[in-house]
């Protein structure tokens, strides 16, 4: 039924990766569902755990759990020293200037929602303007809306092509004296597009225009180092990154965040309290308030250590290997339109079959043990865009296969069958 | 895949296909919007309503397979019928749909729209199926308001 080639050696040329060794280290993978093996393509919206990232979270638990920053008793010290330590291992991973840069959040979209609150309110005013792009999560674009409302601030779109691409020329034209923040994502969750983000930062502060850029579907697949980038502020989400859910990250270049008041009142981000005034404490814990998730951070700083030790670089090649492939195959489909071409993309299968609804086509796939997500990905000015309600979603990572994707491109005919 | 087949019956696929009262109603005098935010399912359908009495039903919109037959039978089946009667098969088809999967099927004396308990199997898919039932009771209570599944 596949008329495709096979996947070849050189599809990910130069390297020898043991998927199968990989997929070992993730016990979710080695499932059936519906009495099929399962077929795990919904990377984009959550990803799988490795078993170290499991241990890791159940031995705080069983060992160490205690409060943060005010036990004098030992568990407590060891509950900070932890994670305080995964503050620092994330830091390193991202190459931030200083470990006080990195702000724990639950995910992506507090991150976006602190910024807004806390560097909106106090920079943004009537008649300023904000740049997004037309690809944002509705996490990049909402918070934004909101701000403006408040604000009567405008927000501004830049335009993206018919692959799914941004137009530079109409952004460099958005970017004004009005313009306070660009917010953009580094890779489009439901295109796959991968921005040209250092050259839309470099447009941005040519202006002195602070950038936020939203990873979260570029960490668990590229090697971010924001120095390189020199974005002002860098967000993501632990549990699409292969760590827990719950758990996030907002760093900040130190100069932004020392001028930004804090996000939320509580314990732990204040030095001293009176009924008069209240001194709030120093970074990162100005952005902390509460209890925080310690098991998530240290979960999340495992699973970065994960995939580092794997290869980063490594990673890539063979994700664009799968891409590849998956695209061919889907290309033997008849009557199937892939929605999202861009010249750079991350390794995500967005598509549309005939008259077949993305529902329907989703739940065929899932009886065949292949999960997708169908819908419009949080992103519907994406699907407005292009023209379609709702397109399935086949997202991939390091642990898939070309014998998955081969069942997916399967999966796909039995549903033009049914649906004949 | 016999639980698929059981899903998209020949009946699903054809309404599917060719939906039947899928046009907007002159005169109608009640009017409601359905719309399911987690797939995008979207109808508006139309009513003419006299002396307590369906005369005609229609409906327009978009959505998955499921939630297009859906609508296709349901205008089909209260065309003609009492209000009293048409809550009433809204009450029956919905408590068929939301039914424990292993119970009884309670879909005796509702004709062919006994087709849709096969979706009791699919979670996700059951609020397709009674997207249009629910926009069919707003439009006899005259809500205003479009329902929402959610």
């Amino acid at each position: 039924m596949i008329t495709a080639r096979a996947f070849k050696a050189s599809d990910a040329p130069g390297m020898r990766w043991d998927v199968e060794r990989v997929r070992k280290d993730f016990p979710a993978l080695d499932q059936q569902v519906h009495g099929k093996p399962l077929v795990y393509l919904d990377n984009a919206a959550t990803s799988q755990k490795p078993q170290a990232v499991i241990d890791a979270l159940v031995s705080y638990y069983s060992r160490d759990n205690a409060n943060v920053h005010r036990g004098v008793h030992l568990l407590s010290e060891r509950a900070t020293e932890a994670y305080e330590g995964a503050r620092v291992r994330i830091q390193r991973h991202l190459n931030a200037a200083s470990a006080h840069e990195i702000i724990f959040v639950r995910q992506a979209t507090e991150g976006i929602n602190l910024v807004m609150a806390t560097f909106g309110r106090s920079f943004v005013g009537p008649g300023d303007e904000i740049v997004i792009t037309a690809i944002e999560h509705h996490a990049n674009i909402v918070p934004w809306q909101m701000l403006c409302e408040e604000k009567r601030a405008a927000l501004r779109v830049v335009p993206v092509d018919d692959r799914g691409d941004l137009i530079m020329e109409e952004y460099a034209r958005l970017l004004g004296p009005r313009t306070r923040l660009v917010a953009t994502t580094q890779v489009s969750n439901a295109l796959g597009t991968v921005t040209p983000i250092k050259e839309i930062i470099r447009l941005a502060h040519r202006h002195q225009i602070p950038v936020l850029v939203d990873g979260a579907q570029a960490v668990p697949h590229h090697q971010v180092d924001v120095q390189d980038l020199g974005c002002d502020f860098y967000v993501f989400s632990g549990h699409k990154t292969f760590g827990p859910t719950g758990i996030g990250i907002l760093y900040g270049k130190e100069t932004w965040l020392e001028r930004m008041p804090p996000y939320q009142g509580g314990g732990d981000m204040i030095k001293a309290v009176t009924f008069e005034k209240t001194i709030y404490n120093e970074l990162p814990y100005k952005f902390e308030a509460g209890t925080p998730h310690i098991a998530g951070a240290i979960g999340l700083a495992t699973a970065l250590e994960y995939i580092a030790g794997l290869g980063l670089d490594r990673i890539g090649e063979w994700e664009h290997g799968l891409l590849a492939y998956g695209t061919e195959l889907l290309a033997t489909v008849p009557g199937l339109r892939l929605i999202g071409t861009a010249r750079r993309k991350s390794a995500v299968l967005s598509f549309v079959l005939d008259d077949i609804h993305a529902h329907d086509l989703g739940t065929v796939l899932d009886h065949q043990g292949v999960a997708v997500r169908a819908g419009h990905h949080c992103a519907m000015p994406v699907m407005q865009r292009f023209g379609v309600p709702a397109t399935v979603r086949a997202s991939l990572a390091f642990y898939n296969t070309p014998a998955e994707l081969e069942t997916l491109a399967s999966a796909v005919q039995k549903a033009l069958e049914i649906f004949r | 895949m016999s639980e698929l087949r059981e899903l998209y019956q020949q009946v699903i696929l054809d309404h599917n296909r060719k939906p039947r009262n899928f046009r907007t109603l002159e005169g109608a005098n009640r009017r409601a919007e359905g719309y399911n935010p987690l797939c995008g399912d979207q109808i508006t359908l139309y009513l003419n309503v006299e002396d307590g009495v369906v005369k005609d039903a229609a409906f327009q919109g978009k959505g998955c397979a499921i939630s297009m037959a859906s609508a296709s039978m349901m205008t089909g089946s209260v065309s003609g019928k009492p209000e009293a009667e048409a809550v009433a098969l809204f009450r029956r088809v919905h408590a068929m749909l939301t039914a424990e999967p292993t119970g009884e099927v309670a879909g005796d004396g509702l004709g062919k729209l006994a087709v849709f308990a096969g979706v009791r199997e699919f979670p996700s898919r059951i609020k397709c199926a009674t997207l249009a039932w629910h926009t069919l009771q707003a439009a006899l209570s005259r809500a205003a308001e479009p329902v929402s599944t959610e």
